[in-house]
């Protein structure tokens, strides 16, 4: 090891125009150009066909006179205020908690804008489908009520930081006064749950199969890993037997199965039994995330806590779990974007969740053939709803601050040793 | 640290009171089926009829702008709850999957299926179901170009055929041209879409599925006019509705509703004129409509069950050109009266 002074040199300035960087990057040798002109032409193929097909030949009516069907299936019309309501909630307890977090930061910093600007496109395209005046206003509204909140939520954050830590179980509460308005169950009229449909469904199976799966899958992580040989060896079967099975499956079980297999008079909704079948699934890959995890976790955290004279129960709950925890959010969340895909496939077992409502659609003969249209705007859906996770799951990492730390220099690294 | 805890504390009780939520809302509709009461008597005492649909079938069942079922299978649920409550929309549809259908009627958890299903033999025994009357005769047929001038199935000699590949319709297909001794391309296809997409570009020059499913694709193809759906079926596909074995009073509510449907037609009874047929002095019409006769209290249905379905839902023909006639311009064929010489034929309401 050489104990000279480090030979740092300054960092090289950026190239900032774009000609440099284009020679740089583009056409730095042969076959980098030639790789740039093939994609650029083959995507320019592509994305020309798209346009003059989505701009020529489409025919967009069918999303619009849709619309309603699509979002929220056959819920009954003049009960859509209380979507609108729940969405409220929703929207408020949204922007309370951007507010919140964002508390010692500008709100509207760069990145806020951009996905306010997001935000908004999106209620642009959504209002150029709808026609309805008064679902405008209420979209408008809504956006008003988000941003309003998120301002109520900075001044109220500022007076109480510790305000953050109780934002999940002001969610919990949310997500239950919403499904509580959505079912009926406050305001009479209830709806079954059987009957829901669209997006509403979709978004409906994927909460509630996200939130369940996550403490489940936490639980049998640590089953795994326990020293108690029934609980390890019931959670390593059940992890690897889950594991084995395509979701499908499963679905099909639960669908199929399980009402021959109950007696008579123990009658489960359909909805329920689905729901049940994602959540089992998804806890068995959210375990084998958490595992990994609890791997990353040094021993020594374990060893230390024991010696401050921690309990097994406080070790795990407060140095092994919250360092595990954030070390795989990006798999968590990975793991929830493709369960939330995954719903797609309760349109296999007939349910009309948003593919299916599409389907559905594409079966009225008024519409036969627009399968191009509908499937590229439920893509669209899909898109807008998985991007959100996932731009959620790096602001929360931001958050905890979790974001790989910046390396030292291997040479200063060593000298420090 | 507090920050985790909470949010898993938040999880754990979400946990529990979905479930709990989930556990005491779920009352799904249960079916009868079982000791000695009779489906027809859930369904009353319930007040509403849960019918299981295919829900994804242009012209027999979907959902239309409006957020209401549609096609000639929802109609007949709308019939049999109009027959029962006097309201065609007492109805609770349930979508269901191919393989899903018959498990769903044997395990109680629909009254009555009406999803396009085959009735065969197999089903009929094996499967413990009850078929009811046909409400339609499908069958395999051929879709060709006008311009090719093909006019039966015999013109189809030496020409390649495009055909979707594990399906009964392949079988039939060959069956049917070895019988006649003509010979044919099978152009085989995985998927259905690709199936007409190949056709249209003339890779074949005919395509083979359920009549049915030729129409509704035909009017999705570019320029439908150019097409044309053979007379000629090669095989049987009576599609009708079908519930559990087992159970007679329900059986023969849905059978005689259905009936009713087509006795009404033949005895020329429309929504439109139902007012005037309603003061005939016709001892036949009387009797179907319960006016003189209790034909209807006699299997515990509302003696004017006709009239209501007449009055919602329309006569056979009436519900077969709104569904299948005017949006898919399908001649009715087989569909026909029995007078006209089809198979839809009432055995007498007397």
């Amino acid at each position: 090891m050489t104990t000279t002074t480090p030979q740092f040199s300054a960092p090289p300035t950026r190239q900032t125009s774009i000609s440099a960087w284009a020679k740089k990057n583009l056409f730095g040798d042969w076959f980098n150009t030639l790789l740039t002109i093939v994609s650029v032409l083959v995507l320019g193929w592509v994305l020309t066909t798209l346009l003059s097909w989505a701009f020529t030949s489409a025919r967009w009516d069918v999303i619009p006179s849709n619309f309603k069907l699509l979002m929220v299936g056959r819920y009954p019309v003049n009960l859509l205020w209380r979507i609108w309501l729940s969405l409220a909630v929703i929207m408020g307890l949204g922007g309370f908690s951007w507010g919140v977090l964002s508390r010692d930061t500008r709100l509207l910093d760069r990145r806020g804008l951009i996905m306010l600007g997001i935000l908004s496109a999106t209620l642009v395209l959504v209002l150029a489908l709808l026609t309805d005046p008064v679902s405008i206003a209420i979209s408008l509204g809504l956006i008003i009520l988000l941003v309003g909140m998120a301002f109520v939520g900075q001044q109220i954050g500022r007076v109480q930081p510790q305000l953050g830590t109780w934002l999940p179980l002001l969610w919990l509460f949310g997500f239950i006064v919403s499904y509580a308005l959505v079912r009926g169950l406050i305001f009479g009229a209830p709806v079954r749950l059987d009957d829901f449909s669209g997006l509403l469904l979709t978004l409906f199976a994927a909460v509630v199969s996200i939130v369940l799966s996550f403490p489940l899958g936490v639980l049998l992580a640590l089953g795994r890993r326990s020293e108690l040989p029934i609980i390890r060896w019931l959670s390593v079967i059940y992890i690897e037997v889950i594991r084995g099975l395509p979701l499908i499956t499963i679905l099909f079980a639960s669908q199929l199965l399980v009402p021959l297999a109950l007696p008579g008079y123990i009658r489960t909704g359909r909805v329920v039994r689905a729901l049940v079948g994602l959540t089992l699934f998804s806890a068995a890959y959210l375990a084998e995330n958490v595992r990994g995890g609890l791997q990353a976790v040094p021993r020594g955290q374990t060893e230390a806590a024991k010696a401050l004279g921690m309990n097994p129960v406080l070790t795990t709950s407060l140095i092994v779990l919250p360092q595990a925890l954030k070390a795989v959010i990006p798999t968590i969340v990975g793991q929830f974007i493709s369960l939330f895909k995954d719903t797609s496939l309760l349109t296999i077992v007939g349910f009309a969740e948003l593919l299916g409502m599409g389907q559905t659609v594409l079966a009225n003969p008024e519409y036969l053939g627009r399968n191009g249209e509908v499937l590229l705007f439920i893509g669209l859906i899909y898109f807008l709803c998985c991007s959100a996770m996932s731009w959620a799951s790096r602001r929360l990492e931001k958050q905890l601050g979790t974001a790989r730390p910046t390396v030292l220099p291997p040479d200063v690294a060593g000298e420090a040793a | 640290m507090r920050k985790w805890l909470s949010l898993l504390l938040a999880t754990l009780l979400t946990a529990t009171i979905a479930v709990a939520c989930a556990s005491s809302n779920d009352t799904t509709a249960g079916g009868g089926g079982g000791s000695g009461t009779s489906t027809l008597d859930t369904v009353l005492s319930r007040g509403s009829l849960i019918c299981g649909v295919n829900g994804q079938l242009p012209g027999f069942s979907f959902v239309d702008s409006k957020g209401e079922y549609s096609g000639l299978d929802a109609d007949y649920c709308r019939a049999i709850a109009a027959a029962l409550f006097d309201d065609p929309s007492k109805v609770e549809y349930r979508n269901l999957s191919a393989q899903e259908r018959f498990t769903a009627l044997a395990a109680g958890e629909i009254d009555v299926l009406i999803r396009n299903t085959t009735w065969t033999i197999n089903r009929d025994t094996a499967l413990g179901l009850e078929f009811e009357p046909t409400t339609f005769y499908d069958g395999q047929g051929m879709l060709v170009t006008k311009a090719s001038g093909v006019k039966d199935v015999k013109g189809l000699s030496g020409k390649s055929i495009c055909v979707q590949s594990g399906t009964t319709t392949e079988q039939n297909l060959t069956d049917r041209f070895r019988k006649l001794n003509i010979p044919f391309t099978p152009v085989v296809f995985d998927d259905e879409d690709a199936l007409y997409a190949a056709f249209t570009q003339g890779r074949c020059q005919a395509a083979t599925s359920d009549r049915s499913q030729l129409t509704a694709r035909r009017k999705s193809l570019p320029s439908p006019d150019n097409y044309v759906v053979l007379d000629e079926v090669i095989s049987k596909e009576p599609l009708g509705p079908a519930v559990r074995n087992n159970d007679s009073k329900w059986a023969d509510a849905v059978k005689w509703i259905i009936y009713g449907t087509f006795q009404a037609e033949e005895s020329d009874i429309t929504q439109a004129n139902l007012s005037q047929s309603e003061s005939s002095t016709d001892p036949e019409v009387k009797r179907l409509l319960g006016k003189e006769g209790t034909l209807g209290t006699d299997m515990g249905l509302p003696n004017d069950f006709v009239a209501r379905v007449i009055k919602h839902v329309g006569n056979y023909g009436e519900i077969y050109d709104r569904n299948i006639g005017k949006p898919f311009q399908l001649e009715r064929g087989l569909n026909k009266l029995w007078t006209e010489g089809g198979l839809i034929y009432s055995p007498p309401f007397r």
